[in-house]
């Protein structure tokens, strides 16, 4: 049983680390921006909530609901891949890839429009369910043409197509509404976490706990399914109700992505592939909850850099997950190529 | 065969297809319980569909699929699971798993709501890795071993669900012989002290015919023939079978011959005990065509011949040979430019054939081959 035993270190170590990044990530981004706040200083208030009133505004106001979203998105971000990856036996299927966080993105856009023309206020509730929708029908799309084009690359060229499709009639939208928050709604579209507040935290928050919880209570049938869709019907798996809890579970977590930051690349496609490489295992039920916290360390890391590595100006937080997530999963297509290859 | 003639699996009025088009009709068959079933069939016959349906990947076009006297569609995922365990054709490639891991994946339909294994589960995972000798690359990733470790892994994941029935499709496809020996023997000890019941297709039916307790042939759109392999195999019904007419085979030996060379005989191949059979096969690549002779009707020489040769010159069992028989090989000696002999034990029903060897020798055609089974085959040429 010595396996088990050095796996079982193994995923202790991810863990703990994984924890740690988020911690430092944590202190690290309340403390750099305009204005710097030491880390002795954060720990101050966050524990006693006393401090100077610009301190607290900054700290409460902006960069810690900003941080919480970050990671909270993050991590239902790398949970929404792996469940993709998980129904399409693929591991480059995730909801930027496959056009799911275009859709949702363009049936944002429409409601934003249409409501901020009409009534001038959008709750956040119904903007993630006009995102869910958007990627309900980019889901069920891309189902459609799995059914035609069942490989890879199929799959693949049908996603990035929708996803350009999608990004088409958005820009098409944005360019002719006539409205003032116009540039808040094209900073959305590209993909940011600006301009959370605590009362987004909550309302995402409830979302995105009860689908990571959803989703880990799905491990086992997950991990049948790993083994084809065959085996897990002869094990006992009820293939098409498992299939659409899946569905509605990933497009519900990029929905909700999409409704609050806008679509962001790659973190569903590099994460659990990282967590995996770094687990050694594919075995969902540690997979999920490392995934969930590993999409939180690369957004929380991510939004550090987008807002500090050029400011005042802040860059799309897309722009530093693709430079990031991009050449990993390059690097991961070239070694599953290798391996195939043996 | 079997101890309690109790029907386990009843396949009744059963139409299988595809998208309620049915490819196979009116399947009616009952099986035993520790039986081994083997579909036999050329490609696509569906050996396949009729294995697919009654696993439940494929809806039933019509009929019912009945086991353990409770109809197919009546079990819940779960309670089927527990019954039936499959191993199936598709290869499959999971992601970072160990031999253990996919073993312990057979648990399933016993584990709680998160997939945890307990102790007892550990313990029934290393039983079934062990009861297919596959301990030793139990911590090894199942993508990099060899096909025939994957098949035996695979049935070891499909032990561990603790079956009452085992179906496997083709699962000797992909294996080298060793293994497809191997696979195969584990079965049969399976099948015999668990009392598995077994219902798999093959491909190889000289195979089948050695494992099974029944075969059942699938050709066309029905079920063409079922029984035990003793009783129902003959070479006429394989030949009808997977519609040969230029091979033939013997189901004593289950060994498949290509068909005999045509063509006026110049070669006399004098031989006995098995001795002659690497020539006729060595003759028969070479498509030259030969006479066989004086066989006796009980030896090795003589069921071999019987495919190969162009002609059999044969006497009935510990007769002295008689006249037909010599003045035949009489006559092939001096027609034929060679008269072959791979040696031949005379003794006192067979003194004749000395008169035969002499016959050659004095003509000057006789070469002695000492083929000593296929040793000494290596240095032996053929005549041009």
């Amino acid at each position: 049983m010595s396996t088990a035993k050095r796996n079982r270190i193994r995923y202790t170590i991810v863990f703990a680390v994984l924890i740690a990044m988020v911690f430092v990530l944590l202190v690290l981004n309340i403390n750099t921006g305009n204005v710097n706040i030491s880390p002795g200083r954060i720990l101050q208030i966050l524990f006693t909530g006393q401090g100077e009133q610009n301190e607290l505004n900054i700290i409460f106001k902006i960069r810690l609901p900003r941080l919480i979203m970050a990671g909270m998105l993050g991590g239902a971000l790398a949970l929404a891949g792996f469940l993709l990856q998980t129904f399409f036996a693929n591991p480059i299927a995730g909801p930027f890839v496959l056009g799911i966080s275009s859709g949702a993105k363009m049936v944002v856009a429409l409601v934003m429009i249409y409501f901020l023309d009409k009534v001038g206020k959008v709750s956040s509730f119904a903007l993630v369910l006009a995102a869910f929708v958007g990627a309900m029908m980019s889901t069920l799309f891309i189902l459609l043409i799995s059914h035609f084009l069942p490989n890879m690359s199929g799959l693949l060229v049908a996603g990035i197509m929708i996803g350009y499709i999608c990004s088409a009639v958005t820009e098409f939208l944005i360019t002719f509404a006539e409205d003032a928050d116009i540039v808040n709604l094209h900073g959305w579209s590209q993909g940011s976490f600006s301009g959370m507040d605590f009362g987004d935290v909550a309302s995402a928050g409830i979302i995105v706990g009860i689908a990571f919880l959803l989703t880990f209570f799905l491990s086992k049938p997950i991990g049948a399914f790993q083994m084809g869709e065959n085996y897990a019907r002869s094990m006992g798996v009820n293939v098409k109700s498992f299939r659409i809890c899946l569905i509605l579970l990933s497009s519900l977590l990029a929905a909700c992505v999409t409704a609050y930051a806008g679509p962001i690349s790659f973190v569903g496609i590099a994460v659990p592939f990282l967590m995996k490489r770094c687990l050694n295992t594919a075995k969902p039920i540690v997979v999920i909850p490392a995934a969930f916290l590993g999409g939180a360390v690369f957004c929380m890391l991510s939004d550090l850099i987008a807002r500090t590595a050029f400011a005042p100006t802040e860059l799309n937080i897309s722009t530093v997950t693709s430079l990031f997530g991009a050449p990993i999963v390059i690097y991961m297509l070239i070694q599953r190529k290798a391996k195939n290859a043996q | 065969m079997n101890q309690n003639n109790e029907n386990y699996v009843n396949l009744k009025n059963l139409y299988v297809g595809y998208n309620g088009k049915a490819v196979i009709k009116d399947i009616n068959i009952d099986i035993q319980k520790g039986e081994i079933v083997t579909l036999i069939g050329p490609n696509g016959a569906g050996k396949s569909t009729i294995l697919k349906s009654i696993i439940r990947q494929l809806p039933i076009v019509d009929g019912t699929v009945v086991i353990e006297k409770k109809g197919l569609n009546d079990y819940s995922y779960k309670s089927l699971s527990q019954t039936m365990a499959v191993v199936l054709t598709e290869r499959i490639r999971p992601e970072l798993m160990t031999c253990r891991d996919v073993v312990a994946m057979g648990r399933y339909p016993y584990t709680g709501r998160l997939g945890m294994l307990d102790p007892e589960d550990e313990e029934k995972v290393v039983e079934a890795m062990r009861s297919v000798h596959a301990l030793e690359i139990a911590d090894k990733d199942f993508n990099a071993t060899s096909d025939g470790q994957k098949q035996r892994v695979l049935l070891a994941r499909a032990l561990c669900q603790e079956p009452a029935l085992l179906i496997l499709d083709e699962p000797t496809s992909f294996l080298d012989i060793k293994y497809k020996l191997e696979l195969l023997s584990i079965l049969r000890s399976m099948a015999k002290d668990k009392d598995i019941t077994v219902i798999m297709s093959l491909h190889e039916i000289d195979l089948a015919m050695k494992i099974s307790d029944r075969m059942i042939l699938v050709k066309g759109d029905h079920i063409f023939k079922e029984g035990q392999p003793e009783e129902i195999m003959n070479e006429e019904l394989i030949r009808e079978l997977y519609g040969i007419d230029n091979g033939f085979f013997d189901p004593l030996f289950g060994s498949l011959e290509l068909p005999a060379a045509t063509g006026e005989a110049d070669i006399l191949v004098i031989s006995d005990s098995g001795r002659g059979i690497p020539i006729y096969r060595r003759l028969q690549k070479e498509q030259q065509a030969f006479i066989a002779g004086i066989l006796y009707r009980n030896d090795l020489d003589y069921r071999a011949a019987r495919l190969l040769a162009r002609e059999v010159i044969a006497e009935e069992p510990f007769r002295d040979i008689g006249d037909q028989a010599f003045n035949r090989a009489m006559e092939a000696v001096s027609k034929c430019s060679e008269v072959i002999c791979a040696g031949v034990t005379i003794g006192d029903s067979n003194r004749r054939m000395e008169e035969v060897l002499k016959a050659a020798d004095q003509a000057g055609k006789l070469r002695e081959v000492d083929a000593g089974g296929i040793v000494g085959l290596n240095s032996w040429q053929l005549p041009d």
